[in-house]
């Protein structure tokens, strides 16, 4: 553990942090454009220039590891003047485009300017062009122009995707960053390297001109898009989800997340989403007010006793959701029968690093509730209460009594909802607070960006409301601590849990 | 995103459009003291404010009664008062020397506008250059302020409210809700002027 001081401040380090790591655990920032914890160093921008004691020649603090008594200043004048001639030099050929760069409003360059540098420029001669619109891959776009040449997405591609896809030809100021002939930037986590481009070059194709990124909103989140559950922050706007980018979580994505993730968002803000309750009628499926459908809820479960109801959790609800449905069926309808449902996708996409084969995202929550996959049996039901659309496989797989009822509690509107005597609409994972379990079983929340459309409610308070109308004692949630302390109080694997403990990084499960 | 962001915040063009400053979420507001006196006994009575109004209007009153030439009443419609050149009329979207809208859909009129009625939706432009265009751009007048912040935020003279028209009338809320064929064509001879403007 070194002593070191930073800007006169004296301070213990770890052993073998660079310098820019040191600066930040004593509240200095040093600007970089080059260095990204997660990658190896280049050292190419200059950006990051220190000055070291006894040094005559100012270092860059992304290569320079800390050293006992060594003392170094990221504020001096010398410093000052040495981030003024880099931004100048960055500049040099820079096009700056900001009003139509998608980056602007987040871009490093940008940002350094207007604090390090702020001077108008001197440069008389005419800029280098490049070319603009360049389309590296099928998710990624390039303008060559606003290229730093940092080369983090070369790293990028070689160290973490482990697919060296990307790679500068030609000299000095007309060096250009490009693929190799017939070999797109298609690896399964080419949009990382557009987060972690610290200027508008690289854009990804499916948020690229859809909003200036100061009309969004973001919310610390996790993706749902597989077993993984990478940390994300979910940007958003007028009740649209606009993007998902990763968020650092080290024990989970490291700073990174899978470009079919990034997609997942996209039924949040799909036409047919379900707004208000279908209720089964001679025509087909009828759109009713919520009391009605909980009245409705009422009338088809009162003659039902528990070993003909058959509740089916979901794999791809939130832990609250599932357990708010086991509470609603254990405490009214004596041993009923309980089991699961999850997405089966039949090639799934997979690797050993974040992709999970296993496309659900709370498999482990709702395993650690005791709950089982669905299998058939002897039983006739006469009762079907469902999270989630039931596939048509799964319904002729078990059999039914005659005239028997199927309740639902669906997301969208989907053709196949069509055996469904009631379906309730329930809010996406952008619209409601939760808590998912990851294939480490690590307990993860989910944060929403606004609220549910129409009248559609989680199933936690769905049920709450039927059961006050039926007139039961339980379970009677109005918050969704509340469900989830109930369910840390009840289920083991859950045990000591809450909101506070599980945070922005999440919590494991107990062992069990 | 990266291990760690700084500075931490957005940054988002200045409403007065020379700057873009650091904005996290709530907006700096300048506040102004100001002092309170308290009212004299005549002031108290309102009387010397009310003679004072009543002999304003008086006085017009007679001036116009024994001048009656003299009265600056407009015959409107007939007869219209000249408006000044840099009137804020209604809006118009202006095009380049080849026909094509000038505006590139950076979206800093709507950051700018105050009323948030501009709509724009951004499309990828066929020539690279110019990056994008807006593919919808609608400007809805039953929520402009004419204040003129768009124009003054364009940074390539794409709006322009020079279009000297005052006059806005009409029978259902969707006429006051430019799209961006009205736009490009509000001029009387069918089609927006050029800007050549760099
Ligand atoms: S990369 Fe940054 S500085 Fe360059 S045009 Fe885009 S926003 Fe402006
Ligand atoms: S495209 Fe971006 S990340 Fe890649 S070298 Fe250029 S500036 Fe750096
Ligand atoms: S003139 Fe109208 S459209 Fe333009 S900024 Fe003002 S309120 Fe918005
Ligand atoms: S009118 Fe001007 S400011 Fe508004 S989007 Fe078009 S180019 Fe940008
Ligand atoms: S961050 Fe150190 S040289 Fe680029």
């Amino acid at each position: 553990m070194p002593k070191i001081k930073v800007d006169n401040i004296e301070t213990t380090v770890p052993d073998g942090i660079n310098l820019i790591e040191a600066a930040k655990l004593v509240g200095k920032a040093v600007p970089h454009y080059c260095y990204h914890s997660q990658l190896s160093v280049a050292g190419n921008c200059r950006m990051c220039l220190v000055e070291i004691e006894k040094q005559p020649k100012l270092q860059i603090a992304c290569n320079t590891k800390v050293q006992e008594g060594m003392s170094f200043f990221t504020e001096s004048p010398k410093v000052k003047e040495a981030q003024q001639f880099v931004l100048e030099f960055i500049l040099v050929n820079h096009p700056i485009d900001c009003p139509v760069c998608d980056q602007a409003g987040e871009c490093k360059l940008q940002q350094y300017y207007m604090k390090y540098d702020a001077r108008p420029s001197r440069f008389e001669e005419t800029k280098v062009h490049k070319e603009k619109a360049i389309e590296l891959g099928p998710n990624v776009m390039l303008d060559m122009e606003r290229c730093i040449l940092c080369s983090r997405c070369v790293r990028f591609c070689k160290e973490i995707a482990e697919e060296d896809q990307l790679c500068f030809s030609q000299r000095g100021d007309h060096t250009m960053l490009t693929t190799f002939p017939d070999r797109p930037l298609d690896n399964p986590y080419s949009v990382n390297t557009v987060d972690i481009c610290p200027v508008g070059a690289l854009t990804s194709k499916d948020f690229r001109f859809q909003q200036r990124v100061w009309f969004l909103k973001g919310v610390e989140t996790i993706c749902t898009g597989c077993a993984t559950g990478c940390n994300v922050r979910m940007d958003h706007n007028q009740g649209k989800v606009f993007r998902l980018v990763p968020r650092d979580n080290e024990a989970v994505n490291e700073a990174w997340m899978c470009d079919e993730g990034r997609l997942t968002y996209k039924p949040v803000n799909a036409e047919n989403r379900l707004r208000h309750p279908l209720v089964k009628t001679a025509e087909g499926l009828r759109e009713v007010r919520m009391e009605t459908a909980l009245e409705k809820f009422g009338e088809l479960l009162k003659n039902i006793s528990g070993h003909v109801l058959l509740g089916i959790g979901s794999a791809e609800f939130t832990n609250e959701d599932n357990y708010a449905l086991i509470r609603f069926l254990q405490e009214n309808f004596p041993v009923p029968h309980l089991a699961y449902t999850a997405r089966e996708v039949e090639y799934p996409s997979q690797d050993d690093y974040l992709i999970s084969a296993d496309k659900n995202p709370n498999r482990a929550g709702v395993t650690a509730m005791g709950m089982k996959p669905l299998a058939s049996e002897d039983r006739k039901y006469q009762c079907l209460i469902g999270l989630g659309p039931i596939s048509e496989s799964t319904l002729t797989a078990l059999s039914f009594e005659k005239d028997h009822k199927v309740i639902v509690f669906a997301t969208h509107r989907e053709a196949s909802l069509d055996y469904a005597d009631l379906v309730f609409p329930v809010a996406t994972f952008a619209e409601l607070t939760g808590t998912m379990v990851n294939r480490q079983g690590r307990v993860q929340m989910l944060r929403p960006a606004f609220a549910p459309p129409g009248e559609s409610k989680t199933v936690w308070e769905i049920l709450s409301q039927a059961a006050r109308l039926m007139s039961r004692a339980k379970p009677a949630y109005t918050a969704p601590e509340q469900v989830f302390a109930d369910l840390a109080e009840l289920v083991p694997a859950f045990k000591g849990l809450n909101y506070e403990l599980i945070g922005k990084q999440g919590a494991l499960l107990t062992k069990q | 995103m990266e291990g760690f962001d700084f500075p931490s915040g957005i940054l988002r063009p200045h409403v007065d459009l020379t700057s873009w400053v650091w904005f996290s979420g709530v907006m700096p507001i300048q506040v102004k003291v100001m002092e309170r006196r308290p009212r004299t006994f005549w002031e108290q009575s309102y009387l010397p404010e009310i003679i004072r109004g009543l002999s304003t209007t008086i006085s017009h009153l007679l001036k116009h009664l024994l001048r009656l030439e003299k009265m600056p009443t407009y015959e409107y419609p007939e007869q219209t008062k000249p408006i000044p050149e840099d009137y804020r009329g209604e809006h118009r979207l202006m095009l380049r020397p080849d026909d094509t809208i000038r505006c590139t859909a950076c979206m800093l009129c709507a950051t700018a506008c105050p009323a948030e009625c501009i709509e724009i939706i951004a499309a990828e432009n066929p020539n690279p250059d110019v990056e994008k265009y807006p593919s919808v751009y609608t400007i809805n007048l039953l929520r402009c302020v004419f204040c003129g912040l768009c124009v003054e935020a364009c940074p390539c003279d794409a709006i322009r409210m020079d279009t000297q028209k005052r006059d806005m009338a009409g029978m259902s809320r969707e006429e006051f809700i430019l799209d961006i064929n009205y736009l490009m064509k509000n001029h009387p001879e069918g089609k927006s002027p050029v800007s050549i403007a760099l």
